[in-house]
């Protein structure tokens, strides 16, 4: 069973439509105690860092997910949680990952990132079967730098990181629940970990 | 590197898809959820569903259409037509729309756009501009395009991004559906003026135009109906016209 957090960061329906497509079994909560028996997690999220990381104060999630020992995932927001610190709302975050979140640098870039871009240096089984210049989809206006657990990267501007991995821990800035065939592949492969 | 996208857009009404010829004369063109994914499977990078149903039955037939959509496509898609209050982009944002555009209500209601941006985000809106020139000015229109405004074109689109929308959609009446090109010059200055994305819409007749529109127009999406509807382009076909023009598209 795999278990998608709900901590009240806006609309979850299109990771249950993307699980429900790919024919997984999943069951969404925000009880401690059913994700801590997940065999794996999905931490998705939509909105402002600040205001997500209150929702998982709230439930008392965040001491919870830094403790789990299966395969987590984290997208978008769900990502930027799992870092340091975020600028966004200037919080601190889960510390999973080791690197901080900023917004991009305004001068000359259209923000919010919208849109498909590649990723580039590739180096998670999530990416298992694709290959490097793969299109994924973004929106967002924060971005987490490059640092030592990421496990690929997009230019936009700047060099931030795609993807994050770190042990069990995975994050993704991009939407694979919104990526196409190339999203389907990256959830298959994080459903097979 | 970032890609240009290719959106197409459905009209929808009771439904159903269809396709107007400068806003009038309709034709059916397909099933809505089928042609969508064709157009996915294509390489389409967004889809656009705009709902042109007159009554209240045909609005909520189309609240059934987006989740349906959504269960279904693996895309981003952007939902639009009559949506005038928080409530309107709610339902939709619940029943899986990834974004949703405002046009009349907006222009009446410019709130509008920072209640919506407030409560599910920027990202979350498009607001969708039809204009005409009018005696060298470029005059915002509502309803369709039935209704002249006293807005200028450039003055309300900064508006509305400073109100809090995340993308521009910019059909000229004048173009929409008469498939000689885009006004690339008035999409340059959008471009330029704006901090967000700005999606050209209305004229496509050719791969040409649709270059010229993100090249020399600066545009950040291009979204067509007719050049796909009728079968002229698949999406991916289109995509590869592009790139031999160097254009950055995902194939």
């Amino acid at each position: 069973m795999i278990a998608i957090i709900d901590y009240d960061t806006g609309n979850l329906c299109s990771v249950i439509n993307a699980l429900h497509r790919l024919g997984a079994d999943y069951t969404v909560t925000d009880d401690a105690s059913v994700i801590r028996s997940a065999e794996r997690v999905l931490l998705p999220g939509v909105g402002a860092a600040d205001k997500a990381m209150d929702n998982l104060r709230s439930r008392g999630l965040d001491v919870v997910i830094p403790q789990l020992a299966v395969p987590v995932l984290g997208i978008c927001v769900g990502m930027q949680v799992m870092c340091r610190r975020s600028s966004e709302g200037d919080t601190a975050c889960l510390g999973i990952f080791d690197a901080d979140v900023s917004r991009f640098p305004e001068e000359g870039l259209k923000v919010p990132h919208v849109g498909w871009n590649t990723i580039a240096g590739l180096s998670s089984p999530l990416f298992a079967g694709l290959p490097e210049e793969s299109f994924v989809y973004y929106v967002h206006s924060y971005r987490a730098g490059l640092c030592d657990d990421t496990v690929a990267e997009t230019v936009y501007g700047v060099r931030f990181s795609a993807a994050l991995g770190r042990g069990n821990f995975y994050g993704t800035q991009f939407h694979p629940e919104k990526s196409g065939g190339v999203g389907e592949t990256i959830l298959r492969n994080f459903l097979t970990l | 590197m970032l890609a240009k996208r290719i959106i197409p857009c459905l009209d929808i009404k009771d439904g159903k898809t269809v396709k107007g010829i400068n806003f009038l004369s309709l034709k059916e063109v397909g099933d809505p959820v089928e042609l969508g994914r064709m157009y996915a499977d294509q390489g389409a990078d967004e889809l656009v569903y705009l709902d042109i149903s007159a009554t209240y039955e045909g609005r909520n037939t189309f609240v059934d259409l987006v989740r349906d959509i959504a269960a279904n496509i693996n895309i981003p898609f952007t939902v639009g037509g009559g949506i005038s209050s928080v409530e309107d982009a709610g339902r939709l944002l619940l029943a899986g729309a990834d974004k949703i555009t405002v046009n009349s209500a907006a222009v009446r209601n410019p709130q509008l756009i920072r209640d919506i941006a407030d409560k599910y985000g920027n990202q979350f809106v498009v607001v969708a501009i039809d204009a005409k020139r009018v005696d060298g000015v470029w005059r915002v229109t509502t309803h369709g395009g039935r209704r002249l405004t006293d807005r200028e074109l450039f003055s309300w689109a900064e508006e509305a991004c400073r109100l809090g929308a995340g993308e521009i959609l910019f059909t000229s009446m004048d173009h929409d559906g008469t498939r000689n090109g885009y006004p690339c010059d008035t999409f340059r200055e959008l471009s330029h003026r704006l901090t967000i994305p700005v999606i050209a819409s209305g004229g496509a007749g050719s791969a040409d135009d649709i270059a010229d529109v993100l090249d020399e127009g600066q545009a950040d999406a291009a979204l067509a109906a007719s050049i796909f509807h009728y079968g002229e382009y698949t999406v991916d076909g289109l995509k590869k016209e592009l790139k031999k023009r160097n254009i950055i598209v995902r194939l």
